[in-house]
């Protein structure tokens, strides 16, 4: 009982703050500058690794379909169909947005911890700057703008390492890129996207959440930042389940 | 001018300021002082809003405060200035655009414009060659500083600051005391200083205001805090060997 209260209060807090972190910004120019420093440090910057994860992904679904789908009766093409449908179904846009909730959420998380902490956030209310606007609205926006990016760059990369993985174990080239073209529907592609930019959301709000609401000290930043990363990879695998009912 | 009137606030039952009526006049050094604990960081966070009270009211200039809607109390944030103890600078931006960062935020104006003010700021705290370097570069002193530099960058009309001197060695505490001191009287704005610094007290206490468990127990100016009756303040201001020698010293004359 007494955690369904906790629950509920949080959520409520959640929600009173994004309300506070959706008005419209006090300085546009600002908040520009801002949303694209926030791409660069939360998109570009995580594109080393979504790249390493995905190509190497990629290439093991493919040595997996090959290794357990070996009947005469398939076609060739079926190992490039299923990693296609694999991967930009659920591998790029669900166990990537786990990557970016490992790798975002605590910077997000332990930036904002830090600013409260060291009294940065209370500085600028006394100036009267709408904080939760000004240092969560630029991170909401750049994560929504620029994961579907990272998804799509993920695709083709865990593609490519597919065909990799594919061609050393004796599939042709030829097979393989008949199977990714085969039936092809932007329809995937469309989920695929939805789905990013939901996961987007649930990271950068639930990670701004935590950040900005911390009490206490320098311990406190490194709890916050765990709980962000938790809960937003929970909410991503809940709302996944919940979606891939909800469209197909 | 700033008042408060009646004000309390208790934190999980524990009731740390009771019933408070101050007015803290334009134009002059108003100083807090009180032992650690005795609710003056409270006290001032109330002033400037970060907590809202339980019961009372805080008025800027006749506009009751903590009644106000966000826009209307931004508003008149707009208009304050605050010195955190750690002097809170944004660690990642250096100090120009920490000093440059209320006037980007809500002017409209050039960016050479913004300069010459931040130049200008940077100047009457005396910090000068300084702009490009990181919050992290600069030492205890001309962080504190820089954190006045950016208080009154904005031309405010009320000045917080929460414990200024601390951390600091005697002369750039004096230092900091003259700055705060001549910036109030040159900009004619409500200065309102969080201190347990003595000197600080008998230096530019204009008005003086002497917490103890969260009540307002005294208050005067500088002239009559050294030979006040009050046994409580009185026991805080010669508490050290100092200070209690130069009492003794100063009785037998």
């Amino acid at each position: 009982m007494r955690m369904l209260k906790n629950f509920f209060m949080e959520f409520g807090a959640y929600l009173l703050l994004m309300k506070e972190a959706f008005k419209k910004p006090q300085n546009m120019h600002i908040f520009k500058r801002k949303m694209i420093y926030e791409m660069q440090v939360l998109g570009v910057d995580s594109i080393p690794i979504v790249c390493v994860i995905s190509i190497f992904i990629g290439a093991a679904v493919v040595i997996q379909m090959i290794l357990n789908l070996q009947n005469p009766i398939y076609p060739s093409w079926i190992y490039g169909f299923a990693s296609r449908k694999a991967l930009i179904l659920e591998f790029s846009p669900t166990v990537i947005s786990l990557i970016l909730a490992g790798k975002c959420a605590s910077m997000i998380a332990s930036e904002l911890g830090s600013q409260r902490i060291s009294e940065q956030i209370d500085a600028m209310e006394v100036m009267g700057v709408n904080t939760a606007s000004y240092l969560i609205l630029p991170k909401i926006f750049a994560c929504l703008l620029f994961f579907p990016l990272l998804i799509v760059l993920s695709i083709f990369i865990g593609l490519i390492g597919g065909g990799f993985g594919g061609m050393a174990n004796g599939l042709s080239a030829f097979h393989y890129v008949e199977g990714i073209r085969l039936e092809f529907t932007t329809y995937d592609v469309v989920y695929a996207m939805i789905k990013t930019g939901v996961n987007a959301l649930i990271i950068s709000t639930i990670a701004s959440y935590r950040g900005y609401t911390m009490k206490g000290g320098s311990v406190e930043v490194g709890i916050q930042s765990t709980k962000a990363v938790v809960q937003s990879s929970v909410v991503i695998m809940i709302i996944n389940l919940l979606m891939t009912n909800l469209f197909f | 001018m700033i008042e408060l009137v009646n004000i309390s606030k208790s934190f999980e039952g524990k009731q740390i300021l009771k019933d408070i009526n101050i007015k803290f006049a334009k134009g002059k050094c108003n100083l807090i002082i009180g032992q650690s604990g005795s609710g003056k960081t409270v006290l001032m966070k109330t002033l400037v809003g970060l907590h809202s009270p339980d019961t009372g009211e805080v008025l800027f200039g006749g506009r009751i405060f903590n009644k106000m809607t966000i826009e209307q109390q931004i508003d008149v944030r707009k208009e304050m200035g605050m010195v955190f103890q750690a002097g809170a600078l944004f660690d990642s931006m250096n100090i120009e655009e920490n000093v440059m960062f209320p006037i980007r935020m809500f002017q409209k104006s050039s960016r050479g414009k913004m300069l010459d003010k931040v130049n200008l700021c940077l100047d009457r705290v005396n910090l000068k060659g300084v702009n490009k370097m990181m919050p992290s570069e600069l030492s205890g002193g001309m962080r504190k500083r820089v954190a006045i530099a950016r208080a009154i960058a904005a031309d405010p009309k009320y000045l917080f600051c929460d414990e200024p001197n601390s951390g600091l060695d005697p002369q750039t505490s004096i230092l900091i005391d003259d700055l705060i001191s001549d910036i109030t009287h040159e900009l004619n704005i409500t200065t309102i200083i969080n201190t347990h610094d003595m000197n600080s007290v008998v230096e530019i206490g204009e008005n003086i205001i002497y917490l103890h468990q969260g009540q307002l127990w005294w208050q005067g100016d500088k002239k009559n805090v050294l030979n006040t009756d009050n046994k409580e303040l009185n026991d805080f201001i010669f508490c050290t060997a100092l200070t209690k020698k130069i009492k003794e010293n100063n009785d037998k004359k």
